[in-house]
């Protein structure tokens, strides 16, 4: 899936590029995106490697596994695949909480640990099992109490009211998580 | 709200040194331990954000999405809703950072019509789901991905559909 997604969005930029005579920008874009990448990597580099840092020493004084106990109980109706007291249930369960708060960048690197944790359970290496997909059905739709990001640009374009959008935004999310839970419920069953 | 969101980081760090230290565990090594983890894990996704930024890259600036919503604009005009929309709808579950720009030129306009709270509302209510999917999938070698994609952007529909709604009953 991720291969066709690539290739439909360098076919059609390419190919509407040369006919609407846009070749030059695309023929930049071509060896500039590998830098962009690289600025965008050094962004992410030093807050992952500061965090995995302090999530190793959540994980060695067994932090993480009292949290895990704390919030396993609703979390576990999410997730029957997981066994009793396994570290990923706290994973997961701190990358949400980190992702209500808006803090998009300090989540990822402990979504990318849940997975690593969850890969270890799996039993098909590189098939996703049922419990990555719920993961990352939550993950994706974006459980944001605070969307910092969209306020920011609303205080920077001097809004009236910049905070204005927490409730209808909190609303929207919350619904879309449930939408998202309710298809994976129903196609997980059918698969069974 | 707002001191919440800043305070939050700090009182998670600070948190999880004390603790450390009450259990009398040797908090720098284990720190330098998962720094590692850290370094190892960003070669890893390396590979997988190059590919992303080539490929939406390309396609953005190609200018393909102003081509094709140009025939519906009549049809938006009497919604209220300014066609600028589509390209953040579009890229949200793709980039990020793109949906962002899309978002900055539209609160440039006005940051309190209805096309900017909707906008707001949805760029804050949903996520990168692609790019997500695929930085997650990839750091751990997962090729089949199965019904992950279809549930993700399921999701991403509900929440674009209900902040339309809720905005409209909210705010007009």
């Amino acid at each position: 899936m991720i291969s066709i997604i690539f290739a439909i969005l360098i076919i059609i930029g390419i190919v509407y590029g040369m006919i609407s005579g846009n070749v030059e920008v695309i023929n930049n874009e071509i060896f500039n995106s590998s830098k962009k990448a690289l600025n965008m990597i050094l962004e992410i580099m030093p807050v992952l490697v500061i965090w995995m840092g302090l999530m190793q020493i959540a994980d060695d004084s067994k932090l993480l596994d009292k949290i895990s106990k704390l919030i396993s109980k609703p979390l576990r109706l999410l997730f029957p695949t997981i066994p009793k007291g396994h570290k990923s249930l706290g994973l997961i369960a701190s990358n949400i909480a980190v992702n209500m708060l808006g803090l998009g960048s300090a989540a990822t690197p402990l979504g990318l640990k849940a997975m690593k944790s969850l890969q270890e359970l799996n039993k098909k290496k590189d098939v996703a099992s049922d419990a990555m997909i719920t993961f990352l059905v939550i993950n994706t739709s974006g459980v944001t109490l605070i969307p910092t990001t969209v306020i920011s640009l609303r205080l920077l374009h001097k809004s009236n009211n910049p905070y204005i959008i927490i409730p209808s935004a909190f609303l929207a999310t919350t619904i879309a998580t449930i939408g998202g839970l309710l298809y994976d419920y129903f196609k997980r069953r059918r698969n069974k | 709200m707002k001191i919440v969101s800043i305070v939050i980081l700090p009182v998670i760090v600070l948190f999880i040194i004390v603790y450390g230290s009450l259990k009398k565990i040797d908090i720098y090594n284990s720190f330098i331990k998962g720094a590692k983890e850290g370094l190892v894990t960003t070669f890893n996704i390396f590979p997988y954000i190059v590919s992303m930024v080539f490929a939406v890259n390309i396609f953005t600036k190609s200018n393909f999405l102003s081509f094709i919503f140009r025939p519906i604009e009549p049809l938006l005009n009497n919604l209220n809703i300014s066609s600028s929309i589509f390209p953040l709808i579009f890229l949200r579950p793709i980039s990020g950072n793109g949906s962002l720009v899309v978002l900055n030129n539209i609160l440039a306009v006005n940051p309190d019509n209805f096309t900017s709270l909707l906008a707001s509302t949805i760029q804050g209510s949903t996520d990168t789901t692609i790019y997500i999917l695929s930085l997650y999938f990839g750091s751990v070698g997962i090729k089949k991905i199965r019904y992950a994609l279809k549930a993700g952007l399921f999701a991403d529909i509900i929440g674009i559909i209900f902040s339309f709604v809720i905005v409209y009953l909210l705010f007009s």
